[in-house]
């Protein structure tokens, strides 16, 4: 523990000119900053006024300028990390029955399930995720049934739901291949019954959307049957995935499932997501053709037996040299650990391959386009959230520790971790 | 205790014995040792000294031969001579609680069952072995799960691409096959009955064999040759004896501090030899534990919490134990995380204060002594097996890649082969006939 006294008291020192409690501005100095928006920049400093990033550059050409900052400095600094997928606030950590709301077992197909009503922004799992640079998450409904609800994106700091949502509904989450099948005579009981339900439901959300918009109200028609239908929250959320204002992201591991896949959102025309997707390398092409990005699996994912089996350490670096579109998860997991963590997971795959700026890349800004929130999050630009990670040193080291997070321009965690 | 090796090891008749054996079964790729090998120029981390930076380990026929500094390390005239530079060699890794090769040992009849090895069913053809190997692993305690206060008898064995379990299992000098003994309390083992419903009832269960135990120890005792009063012979309670005679060491999965004070309670009234295993809230009770001379065989993973009993699960669990002076060593659990990635338990370990020097040790040494089998492996010196691997740097280090593994003197894993690659990354067929094993988790959604 020594260690950990000693960073903490580093830690407080930095914190020393930061007595004057009225100071409005935060610097936050690195030795290297990665903006993740140009190269990474020496002696770099981002500024923060009013919670978002007021200038970056050289610590020489802006330290020292203006007023005086109160200033947290560390070795490495990068923007704050994004979990591209996460269960956090839905799997609580005690894995009691009580604490878990990431799936729902009534019923295999529910995209009307709102993520921002099952979200528990004060579980410990996402302070503790947080200690490691975590700052965005996109979480909510897990993989394991058909279409198991809606997913959202959240700041991993906040009290209610309402301070910590960025979008509250970001994505519906379906799963294929043998991660939805049921046993018992209940459906869907085949990887090809699964499909068979999901084209269905599509096509009457299709026919829904397309009598909501031709007809008039069901009880000025002539024939009411044919008027406008009543209200279906279940058909209005697979509306929105037919009009491709929320991607389909589907969960699916072995190569024939995943061009299974490709196959359904071609002829809905759906805006695909593929999450997971163990074995993507085998079809790299295909994937490319169809333009759709990737969610890859944890790098450490168990891949003892079953549908992950062939998982590997290199998916990511494959589908990057690609050039599919890839951001990092930690995933689900039903048992011990409760959860990954995204800076690991991204560790293990710059490991294997994915160059070290790709990798923090998967975990920051091109995690933030794939989200479609890099308008707000995933660099260290003007105008951006200030969200920032401070490392003292290479943060994919098992050594290096996060010594400090800033969201919105507040220090939400001093505590080297 | 029983004397397990004799000191006299110029013969070495174990490891002789088992290279005989991995000769005669040679695999795809085990070559025979019959010639010396010389690595040289490597950094040697022996654990059992301070690190060479630039070292000769001399290996033959499975045994290391020397360890020093160039130059100063004899090397035989017919030596053959691997250039080791900017390499890192070291011992092989020592897991002392793996479930690898999908056995099960006791069934779901009865919570206690001294009488079932998982040596009867362990598959060497699964492919985490082939991982383990990868991750650098070279002896493990392949271990019965924890769904039972008792679940079976363990076995220790060597990663050395043998046909079936009796070429890995590792023997005394009798040619008897090694093991302890698997017990568990907390929440794991309470099930519906005959298994207990609270902790006092697992307990009271557990004292109940042993007093058993101890009366047929007594029986045996007063027997001596007579046939006529030696009682019927009672598999269980040989298990059981055993362990009370400290012949066979319990691993005793655990989690709360007050599960551990328990078994430190039981350890004190019937006299066994344990090892405490996961120990999540040892930090707690760690003066109780040192004071115990108890050593702990842990495990970190990305989180706290899964199950209630891990809720207060710490990254610096080592570190706390080795500033009490507990000997410590990491295991993984495999399933629970990956062989692959034991290096990066202990780095974890590191990074919450653990020293370089006790974190190794925690990968090696430690687990050793814990399986009784220090006198032979663990640590890189003269006399012991040549069990080491090769890696491209810093231990600790993500970036690093174990290159080579070496059990016996012989090279069961080459990175630069595809084949092996397959199993260190993962890929197409890289998981054949792996079972997942993920005790006393009905894990529905990761199928």
């Amino acid at each position: 523990m020594t260690l950990l006294l000693r960073l903490f008291l580093v830690a407080s020192v930095l914190f020393l000119g930061s007595a004057d409690a009225g100071l409005a501005q935060l610097a936050v100095r690195g030795e290297t900053v990665y903006t993740m928006a140009g190269p990474p920049i020496k002696d770099g400093v981002v500024l923060i006024r009013g919670g978002k990033i007021d200038r970056v550059g050289r610590a020489s050409e802006i330290l020292g300028q203006t007023e005086r900052f109160r200033v947290l400095t560390a070795k490495v600094v990068t923007p704050g990390l994004i979990d591209a997928h996460t269960v956090v606030g839905f799997t609580g950590y005690l894995n009691q029955k009580q604490d878990q709301d990431q799936l729902e077992r009534s019923e295999p197909i529910q995209p009307e399930l709102r993520a921002i009503d099952g979200y528990n922004p004060q579980e410990r799992l996402i302070e503790w995720v947080r200690g490691f640079g975590i700052t965005t998450i996109h979480t909510g409904h897990a993989p394991g049934e058909l279409i198991s609800g809606q997913t959202m994106i959240a700041k991993t700091t906040g009290r209610t739901t309402e301070d910590a949502v960025i979008v509250p509904t970001a994505m519906i989450a379906a799963t294929l291949g043998d991660g939805a099948t049921k046993r018992d005579k209940k459906s869907p009981g085949t990887r090809s019954k699964a499909v068979a339900m999901l084209r269905a439901q599509l096509i009457k959300a299709r026919e829904y959307l397309k009598k909501q918009e031709t007809t008039t109200e069901a009880e000025d028609h002539e024939d009411p049957k044919k008027g406008k239908p009543d209200r279906n929250l279940r058909l209005e959320a697979l509306g929105h995935v037919l009009k491709g204002e929320w991607p389909l992201m589907v969960t699916v591991h072995r190569a024939h499932n995943i061009a299974t896949t490709l196959r359904i959102a071609k002829e809905f025309k759906i805006k695909l997501v593929l999450d997971g997707a163990a074995e993507a390398y085998l079809v790299l092409d295909k994937i490319k053709a169809a333009g759709v990005p990737v969610i890859v699996h944890p790098t450490m994912m168990r891949s003892g037996h079953g549908q992950t089996e062939n998982a590997s350490m290199e998916t990511a670096a494959k589908l990057h040299a690609a050039g599919i579109p890839i951001a990092m998860q930690s995933g689900y997991e039903s048992y011990v650990p409760k959860t990954r963590i995204v800076l690991f997971e991204t560790a293990v795959a710059a490991a294997n391959g994915l160059p070290f700026e790709d990798a923090l890349a998967a975990c920051t800004i091109n995690a933030a386009t794939l989200l479609g929130i890099s308008d707000r999050v995933g660099t260290l630009e003007l105008g951006k959230d200030a969200d920032i990670a401070l490392y003292d040193g290479d943060p994919f080291e098992y050594t290096t520790h996060c010594i400090g997070v800033v969201i919105n321009g507040e220090i939400v965690s001093n505590e080297p971790r | 205790m029983r004397h397990v090796f004799k000191t006299n090891m110029s013969v070495h008749p174990i490891a002789a014995g088992l290279f005989t054996i991995a000769l005669l079964l040679n695999t795809h790729r085990s070559t025979a040792q019959d010639s010396p090998i010389a690595l040289i120029g490597a950094e040697i981390i022996p654990i059992a000294g301070p690190v060479i930076p630039k070292g000769t380990l001399v290996t033959h026929r499975g045994e290391i031969i020397a360890v020093g500094p160039d130059g100063s390390t004899r090397i035989p005239n017919d030596a053959q001579q691997i250039d080791g530079g900017g390499k890192v060699v070291m011992p092989g890794l020592i897991c002392t609680h793996s479930h690898l090769g999908g056995g099960w040992a006791g069934d779901s009849s009865t919570p206690i069952q001294p009488d079932v090895r998982i040596l009867d069913s362990i598959n060497v053809r699964d492919a985490g072995l082939q991982k383990a190997q990868a991750g650098g692993l070279t002896t493990l305690n392949v271990m019965p799960g924890s769904g039972h206060l008792l679940s079976g008898q363990t076995i220790y064995i060597k990663l050395n691409d043998g046909k079936t379990i009796e070429d890995l299992a590792i023997r005394d000098d009798n040619g008897k096959i090694l093991g302890g003994m698997k017990m568990a309390n907390g929440t794991n083992s309470q099930r519906d009955p005959p298994f207990p419903g609270t902790r006092a009832k697992s307990a009271a269960l557990v004292r109940e064999q042993l007093i058993k135990a101890q009366a047929y120890r007594e029986k045996l005792k007063k027997a001596e040759d007579d046939p006529d009063k030696t009682p019927d012979r009672d598999l269980a309670m040989e298990g059981l004896v055993e362990v009370l005679e400290g012949r066979r060491v319990v691993h005793f999965h655990t989690h709360r501090h007050d599960d551990i004070i328990t078994i430190l309670r039981l350890k004190k009234e019937f006299g066994f030899r344990v090892v405490l295993h996961h120990v999540s809230e040892g930090w707690k009770v760690v003066d109780e534990i040192a004071e115990a001379n108890v050593p702990c065989s842990i495990i970190l993973v990305d989180s706290p919490g899964g199950k209630i009993e891990a809720m207060n699960l710490l990254f610096h669990t080592g570190s706390v134990l080795e500033k009490a002076g507990v000997l410590t060593a990491f295991h993984t659990d495999d399933g629970i995380t990956d062989s692959r990635l034991f290096f990066r338990m202990a780095a974890l370990g590191v990074r919450a204060g653990m020293s370089r020097e006790k974190a190794l040790e925690a990968l090696t040494i430690a687990g050793a002594k814990m399986l009784d089998l220090d006198q032979r492996i663990g640590s890189l010196e003269a006399g012991k097996d040549a069990d080491f691997i090769v890696l491209s740097g810093d231990p600790f280090s993500v970036y690093t890649k174990v290159l080579e593994t070496y059990v016996d003197g012989n090279k069961v894993f080459d990175r630069s082969d595809p084949k092996d690659r397959l199993y260190a990354v993962g890929g197409y067929g890289a998981s054949h006939d792996q079972s997942n094993y993920l005790c006393c988790h009905e894990d529905e959604e990761n199928h």
